[in-house]
């Protein structure tokens, strides 16, 4: 292995085509929205313009997209923080064995693999039979935890996998309190960890779809409203909301990788 | 470390209780709702509490649904296949080939980045590629390859193939990368010593040690494209039809009853498979 092979430049060709194949597609439609307002789905593009992103900001073109962006919003943040603090406590009890701790894992496991369809159905017969009105705030929000909460839970695993507790044990023999070890020894170590799962939080509730179908209530989230479109829009206003959707996406998680650089450096110097 | 841990059991449990919480009200309830209610009898105004077999044995006569299991676990197998290709050899790439962890790091963050974006806006991202006038007609017409678009490209079978590929590739990468790291390098060396070629190297090191991360990659996809009906709409374009499909469907027309039976069936078959796996890894002790 010490030599380049020719193993290895076959692989890595194969690997950039593998990234090209994630990526062409999505900056493609990032190209096409950019169409002058005579242009279609498809290239060639006629001219560039912000027509079509003017037009998703115009309310009668394509249904309440405005208000579906802030309720998604607004729900990622719920998701974001409950699944933050949920997972971090479960991901601390789970450093021991206790009685039903194998069956809440299961739990966990099966709620990330059951299919969303049927999550979603569940919820909403629930509700329905117990004369509750579905809305994104109480079913949708239940509904999200149950794919955000497993994936914060096996973060926490892994985090607390490397985690040495040697810190903790010196914490303790220097008479800090449980709190005190947990507030200014365990949560800044942790701290870059739990920003991921906030991260993963926040990005899977925003961009779920399957769970929300018939846990939304009569407001749509922003994915309903994008699967809405893909049945009877026909424009490239559909790319400029991907494309905008998009860049929300990113920018959560450049602004996660930053605040981890800087808690990382901050970390070090006070060590 | 047991003094720390033995000294704070108690705390375990009022820890673990919200996620606990939330998973019985959100996950075990809504599922019992769906067993009762399969059983209910409907009309075309309202769910009737009743304790019939009627949806069941709609279910289970009808040729659409064993249609449409047929094609479900042809979708399944297909992907299985293809992601599990691409998603061993790229994970191979990373952990074999690249040297220093840094770039490992950012390689496979790279590849990551794309899960954290909708999946609908990922699968409509392939129009402009695939329609009749998209860039692959239109190149494959202009070096005079075809005469006539290829209509199979969108709105088929190929195209739900390909987006699932596209989606869920990196649930079979991450495990795989993930258990390879832990393949110790001079187990490589020893059988390189021993003079193994380094297609054996493949078969009989690299692919028993990275096993677990295998049947890990293999359950998710598995388990998303059975439970998956975006995909088949969108990329289908309505004419195609796996099982939950049909359940949304049903859910469209409020034949709630009817929904959850088929939902019913679509658990068991899911969990049937998932014991044959699981079987196959033990699942904790891989995390």
């Amino acid at each position: 292995m010490k030599k380049r092979s020719s193993g290895f430049f076959i692989l890595a060709g194969f690997f950039m085509l593998f990234v090209l194949f994630l990526y062409g597609p999505t900056i493609t439609i990032a190209i096409l929205s950019f169409q002058g307002p005579g242009g279609g789905l498809t290239f060639p593009m006629q001219g560039t313009s912000l027509h079509w992103f003017r037009q998703l900001f115009a309310k009668q073109a394509v249904g309440d997209f405005g208000a579906a962006l802030v309720r998604s919003l607004m729900l990622g943040t719920m998701v974001m923080i409950t699944t933050l603090v949920f997972s971090l406590l479960a991901g601390m009890a789970f450093r021991k064995r206790f009685t039903g701790s194998s069956v809440i894992f299961y739990l966990a496991l099966a709620s990330l693999i059951i299919p969303s369809i049927l999550i979603s159905l569940g919820i909403g017969l629930m509700f329905d039979r117990m004369d509750l009105t579905p809305q994104w705030f109480s079913s949708g929000f239940g509904s999200h935890l149950t794919w955000t909460l497993p994936f914060g839970l096996l973060i926490m695993f892994a985090v607390f996998n490397r985690f040495n507790p040697a810190y903790e044990m010196a914490s303790a023999d220097l008479g800090a309190s449980d709190w005190q070890t947990f507030r200014f020894i365990l949560l800044p170590l942790l701290a870059p960890s739990l920003l991921g799962v906030a991260l993963f939080g926040f990005t899977l509730s925003y961009d779920e779809f399957a769970r929300t179908l018939m846990t939304s209530g009569s407001f749509n989230t922003l994915p309903l409203e994008l699967f809405a479109m893909t049945t009877n829009v026909t424009t490239p206003v559909l790319y400029a909301l991907g494309t905008l959707t998009t860049l929300v996406s990113l920018a959560c998680i450049l602004i996660t990788i930053i605040l981890v650089r800087l808690l990382r450096r901050s970390l070090t110097k006070t060590a | 470390m047991t003094t720390l841990i033995n000294k704070k059991n108690v705390a375990s449990y009022w820890q673990s209780f919200p996620l606990t919480l939330v998973l019985c009200l959100f996950l075990v309830f809504p599922i019992i709702v769906i067993g009762i209610v399969s059983f209910w009898d409907y009309n075309e105004y309202s769910i009737i509490p009743a304790f019939i077999l009627d949806n069941y044995e709609f279910l289970l006569t009808s040729s659409v649904t064993w249609q449409a299991y047929l094609k479900t676990f042809e979708y399944a197998f297909l992907t299985l296949l293809l992601t599990l290709g691409i998603g061993f050899t790229v994970a191979y790439f990373l952990a074999f080939h690249i040297r220093s962890s840094a770039m490992q790091t950012i390689l496979f963050l790279l590849c990551t980045v794309p899960f954290l974006t909708s999946n609908i806006i990922r699968m409509i991202s392939w129009i402009p590629l695939l329609g009749r006038n998209g860039l692959v007609n239109s190149g494959l017409q202009s070096v005079g390859l075809i005469d006539q678009p290829l209509e199979f490209l969108l709105y088929s079978d190929f195209a739900i193939i390909l987006a699932y590929v596209h989606l869920y590739t990196l649930f079979m990468v991450t495990p795989i990368f993930n258990s390879m790291m832990r393949i110790d390098h001079s187990l490589v060396e020893a059988a390189i010593d021993a003079g193994a070629s380094p297609f054996q190297i493949l078969k009989d090191v690299i692919i028993p040690l990275s096993k677990s991360g295998i049947i890990i990659g293999s359950i998710f996809v598995f388990t998303l494209v059975m439970g998956d009906f975006v995909t088949v709409k969108i990329m289908g374009g309505g004419i195609r039809a796996n099982v939950a499909i049909l359940i949304y469907n049903e859910i469209s027309l409020l034949q709630y009853p009817a929904a959850a039976a088929g939902a019913m069936i679509l658990l068991i078959t899911v969990i049937m498979m998932l014991v044959i796996l699981f079987r196959l890894v033990d699942i904790r002790k891989e995390l």
